[in-house]
């Protein structure tokens, strides 16, 4: 198995402007052509720990982030995404290339990959305690999914929760958490060892970090976990820590808001939800301080193990 | 011009047993820019092969997602019958038509729009009908507005307000401005009722068009048309047609009869020319030598095999070659020249170049 790591940075670039380089992320490999030099960067900052599979293996999906070309090559330059062909959005200045490689990546699983319900939501886990944290942008949950990723839970997913339709069981795709704004700031000061790609300001969500997942967590992605807990979380400014239980139906009701594909699997997704908040206790958690949230998540561990 | 995995494929799919994992991955790519993805796992499922564990998950997803289109549109003709009210059967074609029949051409074939065939003077009452129940116009524009209503057989495009589903109202299946004009009464003649699927009733009957009608129609939507981006899904349509109609009784020989009945022996001569060429479908000798008069003189049909052989394969870049383009764009220029008269064309392609708006990107924020 190569690890990105080993990879030089020439080497890594070669690949990258030959669409040789074929990443893998939990059950999915992405072939990933670029010729920008920012997301060869990017990804060594990030993607050091994960596997590389050799030009010639299959990938599912097929990630092209190029600089548009003709005046816009010198005037405002841009990164422009297709997948095989298919440009479903409007380029991006040069600078979010790196951004847009994870908005994609997330575009390319939450459109295709049908043997999971996909849920918009973090998922960590502790001695075999698993947490969803299901959360719209800007309720802090990629901040408290970091936090938790720095103080010993293993990370599964920062972004999309994939239930695996078969067994319902939670199935890891380590990437980087994505931090916004102070949440960047503070995660710096939390923890001094993280590990950041370079912060690129302008987004539609004003600037975006990347956290560098734990190796632990990396090297973990190919065990499954079990869910055992929905929390809801909200940062509020000053508020004190709380865990309010939310009822099995509001549960339900709440992860298809957050579903992607809920839809289009129809009878199963409505199953597998079932299933998995069957098995699962749901609750809504407001917090303001890190170290009080750990002690709380850490509570949940302690009590389900 | 380069060969196409995914023609081979479909015309012999027990070749992918010795694919390694990058043809694998063509074929996956192949197949969804042609618009095949949703037929793929049904094709492969035939011919009883298994494919290895990482192109399996892909047909696995593909398989979900033919599901929930089924399903959908199946509502859909449901929901449309409801809107149209009253007794008159309600003739569906194409994608509707096969799915609603249970044909196998319906088997992962995804489509936009559900289409149907009514008498021209039915259609302001069904207009009307679904404009009630929540369709609306698409083509605001005064130019397309009389573009639909004057010269082509359909009314312009209406999509439902919510559920964002498109319906073409069809009352012939050839412009009025066209050269050919099979009648369409003709077709509505032998068109045939339908069980409405499983659970479902509707209250109208449903119709789809004979066999025969079924083909010729299929065979002049693609080859009577501009647009090729999706030449090979409907190639294999007729393939599929061809497949299950040919084994009925008396069906081949009738054929080529209807054709020249509705004027679409040309049609039809290329249907089966291309369909056999590329995915080697069966067609009797006795069809092919009762068609051989329609055929183009060998120079024109030189020209047409060098377009259409060009055209139907997938639109995705491990096919085209550079002479891609300049093919898509003749055959654009022949599928409006066979719709209007030279006059009426320049015209058209004048408004459509410089006075009618620009539509909209149609692309969203990452």
């Amino acid at each position: 198995m190569l690890l990105l790591d080993s990879l030089t940075r020439a080497e890594l670039r070669r690949r990258l402007r030959r669409g040789e380089l074929v990443l893998r992320t939990g059950p999915f490999a992405t072939r990933i052509r670029s010729d920008i030099a920012a997301v060869a960067d990017g990804m060594a900052c990030i993607y050091g720990a994960h596997s590389v599979e050799p030009p010639d293996s299959f990938a599912d999906f097929q990630v092209n982030l190029l600089r548009s070309t003709g005046w816009r090559r010198w005037f405002r330059p841009q990164v422009r995404f297709d997948h095989d062909g298919d440009a479903p959005f409007t380029p991006l200045p040069l600078a979010q290339a790196f951004p847009m490689l994870e908005w994609v990546m997330n575009w390319c699983v939450s459109n295709h990959a049908h043997s999971y319900l996909i849920v918009h939501a973090a998922v960590v886990e502790k001695q075999g305690c698993a947490v969803i944290l299901p959360a719209p942008p800007g309720s802090g949950k990629s901040t408290l999914c970091a936090a938790l990723a720095m103080r010993g839970w293993r990370l599964l997913s920062d972004e999309l929760a994939l239930v695996r339709c078969s067994d319902g069981l939670l199935i890891p795709l380590v990437r980087p958490v994505s931090l916004k704004n102070a949440s960047i700031d503070v995660m710096r000061a939390f923890a001094p060892e993280s590990r950041f790609s370079t912060p690129v300001g302008g987004t539609i969500k004003g600037i975006v970090g990347h956290l560098r997942p734990m190796e632990d967590s990396v090297a973990r992605a190919h065990e499954p976990a079990r869910a055992a807990w929905v929390v809801f979380p909200r940062f509020e400014a000053g508020a004190a820590t709380s865990l309010a239980p939310v009822s099995k139906t509001d549960t339900f009701m709440r992860l298809i808001d957050n579903a992607f594909n809920y839809p289009t699997l129809g009878q199963q997704g409505f199953e597998v939800l079932a299933g998995l908040v069957d098995g699962c206790e749901g609750a809504d958690f407001v917090y303001s301080r890190l170290d009080e949230a750990i002690a709380v998540f850490d509570g949940l561990a302690e009590g389900t193990s | 011009m380069k060969r196409a995995l995914l023609v081979e494929v479909l015309r012999d799919p027990g070749q992918v047993s010795g694919f390694a994992p990058a043809q694998w991955e063509l074929l996956l790519r192949q197949a969804r820019s042609a618009g095949l993805h949703g037929a793929l796992p049904f094709v492969l499922d035939d011919a009883g092969i298994e494919a290895p564990a990482a192109p399996r998950a892909h047909l696995d997803w593909m398989r979900v997602v033919a599901r929930r289109h089924s399903d959908s549109m199946r509502n859909e003709v449901r929901l449309i019958a409801g809107a149209l009210g009253g007794t008159a059967p309600l003739l569906l074609l194409k994608g509707a038509a096969y799915l609603m029949a249970g044909l196998p051409t319906a088997r992962g074939r995804l489509f936009g729009d559900v289409d149907i065939l009514a008498p021209k003077e039915s259609l302001p009452a069904v207009e009307r009908a679904l404009v009630l129940q929540g369709w609306a116009a698409t083509h605001h524009d005064a130019y397309d507005q009389r573009y639909y209503r004057e010269w082509m057989h359909e009314l312009p495009p209406l999509e439902h307000m919510h559920r964002g589903t498109a319906i073409d109202v069809h009352h012939a299946i050839l412009p009025e401005t066209a050269a050919l004009r099979p009648d369409p009464a003709r077709l509505r003649a032998c068109a045939a009722p339908i069980a409405w699927p499983g659970a479902m009733a509707g209250e109208r009957p449903l119709h789809v068009l004979a066999p025969p009608d079924m083909v010729l129609h299929s065979a002049v939507h693609l080859f009577w048309d501009g647009e090729f981006d999706h030449g090979l899904r409907d190639l294999f349509d007729l393939h599929r047609l061809l497949a299950e109609f040919g084994t009925r009784p008396g069906f081949w020989d009738g054929l080529p009869a209807r054709a020249r009945e509705l004027t679409l022996e040309l049609p039809l001569f290329y249907a089966l020319r291309y369909a056999a060429r590329l995915l080697g479908t069966p067609v009797p000798a006795g069809v092919t030598a009762q068609l051989a008069a329609a055929a183009p003189n060998r120079a024109r049909l030189a020209l047409m095999d060098a377009l259409f052989l060009r055209a139907l394969l997938p639109m995705h870049a491990s096919c085209a070659d550079v002479f891609d383009k300049p093919a898509r764009f003749a055959l654009y220029v022949r599928g409006n020249w066979l719709r209007m008269p030279p006059l009426l064309l320049a015209r058209h392609l004048f408004h459509k170049a410089f006075l009618s708006p620009r539509p909209p990107p149609a692309t969203d924020d990452v």
